[in-house]
């Protein structure tokens, strides 16, 4: 008879166990049947008035329960959890292409980001990076670098010219290259020599689709015991594969600059077609990319470095030609007019 | 300089497509920049015509109907409407089918037959311009009279024309002998010098015409000849074909020749007219200040004693190398022709030119140094052509007077040097062969060396390294190997100033600014709307002296100008939030600066250039979409990226409420690190704004890089972990209202046991009394050494609020 509770009890408690709603029902369910004060302990209590043989057979059957009871209200709530889960999921489903919360993008000028490019190349190779004023003196732009004045290579640099005079002399200027770090630098210091320059200069130059007054360029300078023409087309094949893909070629053709001998023009096969010949390098299959060439002798001896023991090697590029291939833009003039429809694209 | 295959091919054999030829010149250095084919596609349809008769259009008044006779029984009736054809001349005649470059459209185009006006033409008598030779639409191009009627154009004018860039250091260049003598040296052929060969039937020239060099500095030789009984008259076609190929305009034939000479040879001459040359005595000397005579061009000049004169007895008759004098000037009475052929200093020549204003073909050459012994063979040249072309009796002998000889030059070589500077050792062979070809001689003296004499025209080479070049540029740089750099990494060399610019640059772009880039150069007007006129007055701007426009004119000591045209230029197109910065150099003039000993003349005059980081915030923030929302951006915007600048840089800031020019009163703070100014930060004026044309508020911070530079922190070192559990307490305090949060929050910060305390909340109405305001600090409590009671929180918080009774006059807010 007694047992008989406990079964009734087992049937009560399932059936209001399957039908506890949440997780509050299932709460009070567990109150109700296994809570302190709960009918299974009533159950346990009532047991008293049993005999030893009663007690034993009840009191197993109770606690046989118990467990049961215990596990099967497991089950039910990990059963209630999943429905809320799977139901949560149903109405939370988000569209995962709607945009992201936006909040502001910074970003470099793509005229820096080239440039980063590139000094990064130079100085995984050992250059280190320095920067020179500019606003320089005739001495450092022209005259150090063998472009005394009236000299006719002058023409290759058409110069702003400051207005001011030093012993009624005018001989302060907008620097017109990087190269004037060349003789800055080795006044200070003696080789061996690995370093990049780079900086703006300024053309008195007019304007048009390719051609800007203002410009950003990067100069190298390598002054050490046995380097010699290969080196400089070794570096600067380097680069230019650092940046354009291990597959490019690189052309030397003489040239002349003051201050190196022999002086080159350089240029890299186009790694738009591959040298085949592109709208980008205007079918040539080459794009011109910097002037170099072998510091010139009398630049070493007059810094006091002896030309006879020591040689050198000096390259200089204009970044913003090469950015308008680089990054597709037509017009030279667009990267200093800062439309930020432009730059934010970068 | 331009060059014509055809002239060219009078002193070398051209055996390469004119595509190789220039590819072989361009790899040696003389750049082809473009192959011109004159009279290409001029094909059978473009002949030779003389025009027979011409008549007036019966329908037009512009209009004529010109007979063309074409050889044989062949004549055309065409329409033409060029003003300049007559009878009897010889010209270009399209006939149907011919290609032709429209004068509308400029496009080439298909001759069709066509009725004009109601007659019929057959055909066109052609322009410069629709042969495609020029952009001369004026009139019909007229042939020389002995052009053979009939014959194919492109037979009489088709050429093929280099343009070449010429590199200052190679005058030689400038001639087409000079150019024929590189393409022998690239292609193995030899060079055919012209005939300097004529008959001399007059008189001896000496007592006829004396010459003497009063500054031989200026003046290492000077060869007179004369001419005498010449015709003038136009030069012959040959001729005047050759000088218009290559850009010169024929004028009579004694200046043709000159010009004709000049571009084959690279010497420029000068022709005077004998008989005005007073006592036929050419005196070379300098110019005396308060001299002045009348060039051709009509100019009068006035001589200093910085410019070198050709002078005669009575006075300068020419400019040297730079321009020739009117009164002296051959004209259509010239009977008598004294030549010069000279040598002159080019940085003289180049100055004075440059200071005239009359910078020539012949002063651009004087200027790249010619060398002595080329008159010589110049002046001979012109003298022939003189005598053969003018009808003239060449007097016998010339005047040479040649202080500036020089012994011939020669350059020592090692073969150790050639593989010190090219990386490659060329065989002994090869490089005699190379240097041979070039026109140089090479001895091979054993055991290291070359001994090479070098050419006369060649004196660009005057060392070892010069013949280094020669060698390389011939075997070609192709044969060069590409090297890796095997030796030590030098040192590195740092620039702290640099390093900071750069990782200023990151932190406000990766902070959410764009990075901008804008012209050094600005102007006064746009200076002053950001720099006080009194500044302006004590520190000038630096100023070009050529600037491009006036728009760039003034180097800028400040960025805060080109920013806000920046800002002005893009809110144009974006309602949102707009954020730039750009780093750069400012130009500022020092207060006073002393020559420093060992530095060059000059050095202390340059600008000082500081590094500054310059940003400006505008616009509304955007909404979840990314739209502009409601809200305005605000001074605090600004502070942030300010903030993230200094905290990536490790530098802690204090803002202090300040006036400053062009910045709105109450709304600006200077930056200081360490009591010290490095900066500003504000809302622009909006007086300043609207001069800039920025319809919104903007703000705008500027930092001194330079100034930032001896701040920054040191290597940051980990403070510790307390492992015991922090407290959070609020306290609102009410103070007046000047009193400033950061002063609150160093107190409180300064407290112990405090670990941070941050603002939440600020209150201003009727909660609070007038003339005070509430301000809410959240404070973090904690101890690296026990957990925290209520009660040692309550103990630190009142001594917290003690001292700020007593410092601010603070009460804790009910
Ligand atoms: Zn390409």
């Amino acid at each position: 008879m007694p047992n008989d509770a406990v079964t009734q009890l087992r049937t009560e408690a399932r059936k209001a166990l399957d039908a506890a709603p949440d997780q509050g029902a299932l709460d009070a369910w567990r109150v109700d049947f296994l809570g302190r004060k709960g009918r299974l302990t009533g159950v346990l209590r009532g047991l008293a008035d049993l005999s030893i043989e009663e007690k034993k057979t009840v009191g197993a059957a109770a606690n046989a329960l118990k467990l049961e009871l215990e596990e099967a209200f497991d089950a039910r709530a990990d059963t209630l959890r999943l429905a809320s889960l799977t139901k949560s999921i149903e109405t939370g489903r988000l569209d995962v292409t709607l945009p992201e919360r936006p909040h502001l993008q910074g970003g470099l000028h793509p005229v820096t980001q080239l440039s980063r490019k590139i000094l990064d190349a130079f100085r995984s190779m050992g250059f280190s990076i320095i920067e020179g004023p500019e606003v320089e003196l005739d001495h450092y732009n022209f005259e150090g670098l063998r472009i005394p004045a009236d000299h006719p290579a002058r023409d290759m640099w058409d110069t702003f010219w400051v207005d001011e005079e030093v012993d009624g002399r005018r001989s302060i200027l907008m620097r017109t290259h990087t190269s004037p770090m060349q003789i800055r630098f080795m006044e200070e210091h003696k080789p061996p020599i690995r370093i990049a320059v780079p900086g703006r200069a300024y053309r008195f130059e007019a304007t048009d689709t390719t051609h800007e007054w203002m410009m950003t360029q990067v100069e190298i300078l390598a002054v050490d015991e046995g380097l010699n023409m290969g080196h400089l087309k070794g570096t600067l094949l380097d680069l230019f594969r650092r940046l354009f893909g291990q597959e490019r070629q690189i052309r030397l053709q003489a040239s002349y600059f003051p201050f190196v001998e022999p002086g080159a023009e350089v240029a890299m096969d186009c790694y738009v077609c591959n040298g085949k010949g592109c709208q980008s390098c205007h079918g040539s299959g080459w794009i011109e990319m910097l002037g170099a060439g072998m510091v010139h002798p009398e630049i070493l001896d007059s810094m006091g470095i002896d030309s006879r023991k020591y040689t050198g090697f000096a390259a200089g590029m204009g970044l913003e030609r090469l950015a308008m291939q680089y990054y597709g833009v037509p017009d030279i003039r667009w990267w200093y007019q800062n439309d930020l429809r432009l730059l934010n694209q970068f | 300089m331009r060059v014509s295959l055809k002239w060219l091919s009078e002193y070398v054999d051209l055996k390469l497509p004119p595509e190789e030829l220039a590819h072989k010149l361009t790899q040696a250095g003389l750049a082809v920049d473009a192959i011109v084919r004159t009279g290409a596609d001029w094909g059978d349809e473009i002949r030779v015509g003389e025009v027979k008769t011409v008549e007036p259009h019966p329908n037009a008044d512009r209009l004529r109907l010109a007979t063309v006779a074409l050889g044989g029984d062949d004549t055309r009736r065409v329409v033409c409407g060029a003003p300049n054809l007559a009878v009897g001349q010889r010209i270009a005649f399209g006939a149907i089918g011919a290609k032709y470059r429209d004068g509308h459209n400029g496009k080439y185009g298909t001759l069709k037959a066509g009725v004009i006006r109601g007659v019929e033409s057959a055909g066109m008598v052609m322009s410069e311009y629709e042969l495609g030779l020029s952009e001369d639409h004026e009139g019909i191009l007229e042939l020389p009279a002995d052009a053979p009627v009939g014959q194919k154009l492109a037979d009489v004018l088709g050429d093929v024309i280099f343009e070449l860039s010429v590199t200052p250091n190679r005058p030689d260049w400038l001639s087409v002998l000079g150019i024929a003598r590189e393409v022998a040296a690239l292609t193995g052929e030899t060079v055919r010098e012209p005939s300097l060969e004529f008959e001399a039937a007059g008189p001896a020239i000496k007592g006829k015409c004396a010459v003497a060099i009063k500054d031989p500095d200026l003046c290492g030789r000077y060869i007179a000849t004369v001419v005498s009984g010449v015709k003038i008259g136009p030069s012959p076609q040959w001729m005047q074909e050759r000088l218009i190929a290559l850009g010169q305009r024929p004028i009579s034939n004694i200046v043709d020749i000159t010009n004709y000479v000049m571009l084959e040879m690279g010497q420029p001459l000068h022709a005077f007219d004998y008989d005005t040359i007073a006592g036929h005595h050419i005196i070379v000397r300098r110019g005396r200040s308060g001299e002045a005579f009348k060039t051709l061009d009509g100019e009068e000049r006035e001589l200093t004693d910085d410019m070198l004169a050709i002078t005669d007895e009575s006075g300068p008759v020419a400019l040297a190398g730079v321009i020739g004098g009117l009164d002296t000037e051959v004209t259509a009475k010239t009977k008598n022709i004294l030549l010069e052929a000279a040598s002159f200093n080019g940085p003289n020549v180049r100055r004075t030119s440059t200071a005239l204003k009359a910078r020539s073909e012949a002063s651009t050459r004087f200027e790249k140094g010619l060398p002595p012994e080329l008159p010589a063979l110049a002046s001979k040249r012109a003298t022939k052509l003189l005598v053969e072309l003018c009808g003239g009796t060449a007097m016998q002998g010339a005047v040479d007077v040649y202080p500036g000889k020089q012994r011939e030059a020669r350059v020592e070589v090692t073969r150790n040097r050639i593989v010190q500077v090219l990386g490659i050792d060329p065989p002994t062979a090869k490089v005699r062969q190379v240097l041979t070809g070039l026109g140089f001689s090479a001895r091979w003296v054993p055991p290291d060396r070359y001994v090479v004499r070098v050419p006369y025209w060649r004196p660009d080479v005057r060392i070892d390294d010069d013949v280094c070049e020669e060698i390389a540029r011939i075997i070609g740089y192709d044969q060069i190997p590409a090297l890796p750099l095997s030796a030590a990494i030098p040192a590195p060399v740092v620039q702290p100033r640099r390093e900071l610019r750069e990782r200023a640059r990151d932190l406000l772009a990766a902070a959410g600014m764009r990075e901008t880039i804008s012209y050094a150069m600005t102007t006064m007007e746009i200076l002053e709307r950001v720099i006080p006129k009194e500044t302006l007055a004590i520190y000038p701007p630096f100023k070009l002296v050529n600037p491009l426009t006036s728009d760039h004119e003034y180097l800028r000591p400040t960025l805060r100008a080109s920013l806000l045209m920046t800002l002005a230029y893009n809110a144009r197109f974006q309602k949102g939030q707009i954020a730039i910065y750009e780093t750069a150099k400012t130009y500022e003039r020092p207060d006073e600066r002393k020559r420093v000993q060992g530095r060059p003349h000059g050095e202390e005059a340059l600008p000082v250039e500081r590094e500054v980081a310059c940003g400006v915030v505008s616009g509304r923030r955007a909404d979840r979409w990314g739209r502009p929302s409601d809200e305005d951006v605000d001074f605090f915007d600004a502070k942030a990226f300010v903030e993230d600048l200094l905290r990536g840089v490790n530098v802690t800031a204090e803002y202090v409420a300040a006036d400053e020019f062009a910045m709105l009163p109450g709304r600006t703070a200077e930056i200081r690190v360490g009591g010290v100014r490095i900066g500003v930060i504000g809302q622009v004026h909006p007086d300043v704004a609207t001069a800039f044309e920025v319809e919104q508020d903007a703000f705008l911070f500027e930092i001194v890089l330079d100034d930032l530079l001896m701040h920054v922190g040191d290597q940051r070192k980990a403070g510790s972990i307390s492992r015991f559990p922090a407290v959070e307490q609020d306290l609102a305090l009410i103070v007046d209202d000047e009193t400033t949060a950061g002063a609150l929050q160093n107190v409180i910060e300064a407290a112990s046991l405090v670990r941070a305390a941050r603002v939440f909340d600020v209150y201003v109405g009727d909660q609070v009394p007038a003339g005070k305001k509430s301000i809410a600090f959240s404070v973090v409590y904690q101890s690296d050494e026990k957990t925290l009671t209520d009660d040692d929180v309550a103990k630190a918080q009142r001594k917290i609020l003690e001292r700020l009774r007593r410092e601010f006059n603070a009460e804790l807010r009910a």
